[in-house]
């Protein structure tokens, strides 16, 4: 057994110097690329992999030598936090417009030279010189999308849909989701009472957790990634989410159906930006204009299934054909800015605005959920072994002195 | 030659001593200046006083570690007791077997986990199809304590077998020689001398348990956040690390105390 | 009494494995549901041997579990050998709290602490990248410390006192004492100890995330991030053959290991 252990132990040193070994290659350049998982046309299930085309582009057209070295995070906060720290050095990243605008505030991105991204043409007006980025300086938009709700058509009422207060009806008590996050969860609630979601007012957000306490005894789970499996084996009934995952949804469940709530709602941009501490930033500039190659940007739409803000896309008839086939609706639902839905992009919450959100919410967690067997079973363990160490006790004592 | 023997042995703790300094202590350095400064980094006790803000979701998280632990020794030291009495090679299989589905990702175990008890998973399926109605398990705290045991239950036995497996067959015999029936010898010989293992199983379990957060997101259904979720939503935000650390600085404290107690029965146990 | 004893064994073995049989199921499933059994295919497997990423996320968490659970591992029996022999309680019951600090922060404090400790410590030595894979390998040993000082530590605490220094007295050096006679006792802890190491560091999804370099992605991290979409089944694939992997290797180092298993008394 000691042996078997010791092999294994020269097979991991080995393993490591054979690693780190590879690190003083030639004169190679490395791109390193920060996104989100999933979040690219990367080979699998016979699409295109964009990666390994911008490596050999770089070789054929540019005449360098570059590598992509791609890794993905799970959240603008974790991104951030890490960018932050400055432990560990990007050339690209990806994050949402509210960050963007934080990231920006703080001098963390650096400006762009978009002589070097001239597709840069192709992104549609309406992307352009948004509230997070006035000047268009720092970002070019990647992805784009809105949230709606999403109901599964046999077990919700077709004359119940509409408006958020499905989210609020008594009928479904049970078979609601909501999500698991307070930013988005308070979110259902203002753009329901028609407030802005950027709001500095107590009141807006007081008015808010009233509501979420008041929806959550109808409410199944609070959920993040969970919804993909609860919508698709008909777990639940409603579900507020992001057109570009309801037609993965509706792809493996075509009972699922998805509105847009008359009231407004939350759309977002993913825009490819290049923090201040990038090591090849022409080289990042070249790599986003990369994505913004028709071809290119086409099979990132397909791949992901989110709307792309790049006209090229939104005209190509092969794409159109690829979604549509996907959901016959699905450029409505995709592309439905101008369809009149009301629309609100989340800000960067101020420090006092934040802290008042998480309290709120943490009370919101705790409602109801107090049930007192738990509480007098996890006392009775407590004291039952005290008491089992004072006998012990005790008992040794009496046993000593004799 | 006796003294250095006893002063080198000590020094075998040495690399550890240093390792805790650097990469335990050092790091909490960072806990404390968050603890006691504003966002603005200005000294301050308001993180501390925010705390009761928070004790509710403590309280529920200490209980729910408290019953979660109770069960796992329930069901683990029986289980330790009995793998520790098979062929050494079977005992050999069986660990291996504990340990394995631990090392398929969490998320995905508890994906699976969520697929069989979701209100419209397998087991509801098979008691739809049985026409005995439906569970509501996702979502209860039932199911938080049966995932954190799930996940938990090797950190119990593990410790336990290990020390019942090299326990000495002539005590027990000469316990049942004096007398003792079955439950005596295992209450009042087997138990005792066990008390180190069964300590380090409970810290194992009990420890990790009061901070986990995916377990209650995922199989709690999010309706209720425990403290490891509180404290993980604060260290989304750079502005909110402040009573993040706070919170777990307190935490930390509680729990190595009521640690302290526990190892101090425990020490009198094995002088006894 | 016997026949008790194996149902409840087999009883709470079946309960673990129902989520891992399940998951095992879905890896054979037709669509990338992982909610519903839709059809039986072998789709994920063929995409699972087209991504070499997962692969490389496979290979880097083997090599980092495989390093820290072996450091983790002599470093903590190191210490629980020579925590015993500190005469003050003091001391050691004080090094013994500090050990179970990893273990009861919530895995972002910790990563989080620990990414400003290095970050500082770049800073402070000017270097460039200031995380990389030691720096997660540094984390790893971290968590995976109090765990195996815990599984080490009852043991010797179980072992006769008398016995090293029997052996000494018998004219053991004091290191001969040690692999002689100490060891071969401790030994079952020091096993399990490692596989605890083994385990958590396969699974740590948290602190792997603040602590590693731009360019090392365990198999953790990779699954996490999916989250955003969602988790493709190729990794219930990548799971069940690791499942099947493992279980294979242990048949087969049990069918060749017959022979031996008179004189193996002290192995698990």
């Amino acid at each position: 057994m000691i042996k078997k252990y010791c092999l294994l132990l020269v097979i991991g040193v080995f393993l490591i110097s054979s690693l780190t070994g590879c690190g003083e290659t030639t004169e190679e350049l490395t791109l390193n690329v920060y996104n989100w998982g999933e979040y690219i046309s990367d080979g699998s299930e016979d699409s295109l992999d964009v990666n390994a085309e911008f490596e050999a582009y770089c070789e054929e057209v540019l005449g360098k030598s570059v590598s992509v070295n791609y890794t993905t995070y799970a959240s603008n906060e974790d991104m951030y936090n890490k960018l932050k720290s400055g432990s560990a050095t990007y050339d690209v990243v990806i994050p949402s417009e509210y960050m963007i605008e934080k990231m920006i505030e703080e001098d963390m991105l650096a400006p762009l030279d978009f002589s070097n991204i001239p597709n840069y043409e192709y992104i549609d007006e309406s992307f352009k010189n948004l509230f997070y980025d006035p000047e268009n300086t720092y970002s070019v938009p990647y992805t784009c999308g809105m949230v709606g709700i999403i109901y599964n058509s046999e077990m919700v009422d077709e004359a119940d849909l509409g408006s958020w207060d499905l989210l609020w009806n008594e009928n479904y008590k049970g078979q609601i989701l909501q999500f698991n996050n307070p930013r988005d969860a308070f979110g259902t609630a203002i753009y329901w009472a028609g407030d802005s979601v950027n709001s500095t007012d107590t009141r807006v957000w007081e008015a808010a957790a009233e509501k979420l306490k008041l929806q959550k005894p109808l409410i199944q789970s609070y959920v993040m990634d969970e919804i993909f499996n609860k919508m698709k084996n008909g777990s639940a009934a409603i579900a507020p989410y992001y057109a570009g995952d309801y037609m993965t949804m509706y792809d493996s469940n075509d009972l699922l159906g998805f509105y847009y709530p008359e009231e407004g709602t939350n759309v977002f941009v993913d825009a490819m930006c290049v923090p201040a501490c990038a090591k090849n930033k022409e080289l990042a500039e070249q790599y986003i204009n990369f994505m913004l190659e028709k071809e290119i940007a086409v099979a990132n739409a397909e791949y992901i299934g989110y709307a792309s803000p790049h006209t090229l896309v939104r005209e190509d008839e092969e794409y159109i054909a690829y979604m549509e086939d996907w959901h016959e609706d699905a450029m409505e639902i995709l592309y439905a800015e101008n369809s009149g839905v009301k629309t609100e992009y989340y800000e960067s919450l101020d420090a006092d605005t934040l802290s008042l959100q998480n309290g709120l919410w943490e009370s919101l967690k705790i409602e109801n959920s107090v049930e007192p067997w738990i509480y007098i079973t996890s006392s009775t363990i407590v004291g039952a072994l005290l008491l089992l160490f004072l006998y012990n006790f005790l008992l040794k004592k009496y046993r000593n002195k004799y | 030659m006796e003294k250095s023997g006893k002063n080198l042995g000590r020094l075998t703790a040495a690399p550890h001593v240093v390792w805790a300094v650097l990469f335990i202590l050092a790091p909490l350095l960072f806990v404390l200046y968050y603890t006691f400064t504003d966002a603005y980094g200005v000294f301050t006790w308001e993180n501390i006083f925010a705390l009761k803000e928070h004790a509710n979701t403590f309280l529920l998280s200490v209980s729910l570690s408290v019953i979660a632990t109770f069960i796992c020794f329930l069901i683990g030291y029986p289980l330790a007791y009995i793998i520790a009495g098979y062929k050494e090679k079977s005992q050999k299989i069986m660990i291996t077997l504990l340990m394995l589905p631990m090392w398929t990702n969490l998320l995905i175990r508890t994906y699976s986990m969520m697929a069989i008890m979701d209100d419209g998973g397998f087991l509801n399926s098979i008691l739809g199809a049985l026409n005995l109605g439906k569970v509501h398990l996702i979502g209860t705290k039932g199911a938080v304590i049966f995932g954190m045991v799930y996940d938990f239950l090797p950190y119990m036995v593990l410790p336990i077998y290990t020390i019942i497996s090299k326990l000495d067959e002539n005590l027990l015999e000469a316990a049942r020689d004096l007398g003792c029936n079955t439950v005596q010898v295992l209450w009042k010989v087997v138990l005792p001398l066990s008390s180190s293992g069964i300590v380090s199983g409970i810290t194992m379990v009990f420890v990790p348990s009061i901070s986990t957060f995916y377990i209650s997101q995922k199989l709690g259904g999010g309706t209720f956040e425990l403290i490891g979720d509180t404290i993980e939503r604060q260290f989304q935000n750079v502005s909110t690390y402040n009573v993040g650390a706070a919170i777990s600085l307190v935490m930390m404290i509680l729990v190595l105390v009521s640690l302290a107690i526990m190892n101090r029965f425990a020490d009198e146990e094995e002088a006894g | 009494m016997k026949v008790l004893s194996r149902i409840y064994t087999a009883l709470i073995f079946i309960i673990l494995y129902i989520p891992i049989l399940v998951l095992m199921l879905f890896s054979f499933n037709s669509t990338a549901n992982t909610g519903d059994m839709t059809g039986l295919s072998l789709y994920w497997y063929r995409e699972l041997f087209s991504s070499p990423d997962t692969f490389n996320a496979l290979k880097n968490t083997l090599v980092l579990a495989v390093s820290a659970s072996v450091i983790s591992t002599v470093i903590g029996t190191a210490a629980a050998v020579g925590l015993c022999k500190f005469r003050k309680n003091f001391w050691r019951n004080s090094v013994l709290s500090v050990t179970n600090i990893p273990m009861m922060n919530p895995d972002i404090v910790t990563g989080i602490s620990m990414m400003l400790l290095f970050v500082f410590l770049g800073n402070a030595f000017g270097s460039d990248e200031k995380l990389s894979f030691f720096t997660l390998l540094i984390a790893h040993v971290t968590f995976c410390l109090p765990y195996v000082i815990l599984s080490v530590r009852p043991k010797i605490l179980s072992m006769p006192r008398a016995l090293p220094e029997a052996a000494q007295d018998l004219g053991c050096t004091p290191l001969q004492s040690f692999f002689k006679v100490e060891l071969p006792q401790i030994l079952p802890g020091v096993i399990s100890g490692f596989i605890l190491a083994f385990t958590l560091s396969l699974d740590d999804f948290v602190i792997s995330y603040f602590t590693t370099g731009n360019d090392f992605q365990t198999l953790p991290l990779l699954i996490y991030s999916m989250t955003k979409k969602e988790v493709k089944p190729d990794i219930y694939a990548l799971s069940t053959l690791m499942i099947v992997a493992v279980t294979v290797l242990l048949i087969l180092s049990n069918l060749s290991s017959k022979e031996k298993n008179a004189e193996r008394r002290l192995t698990l």
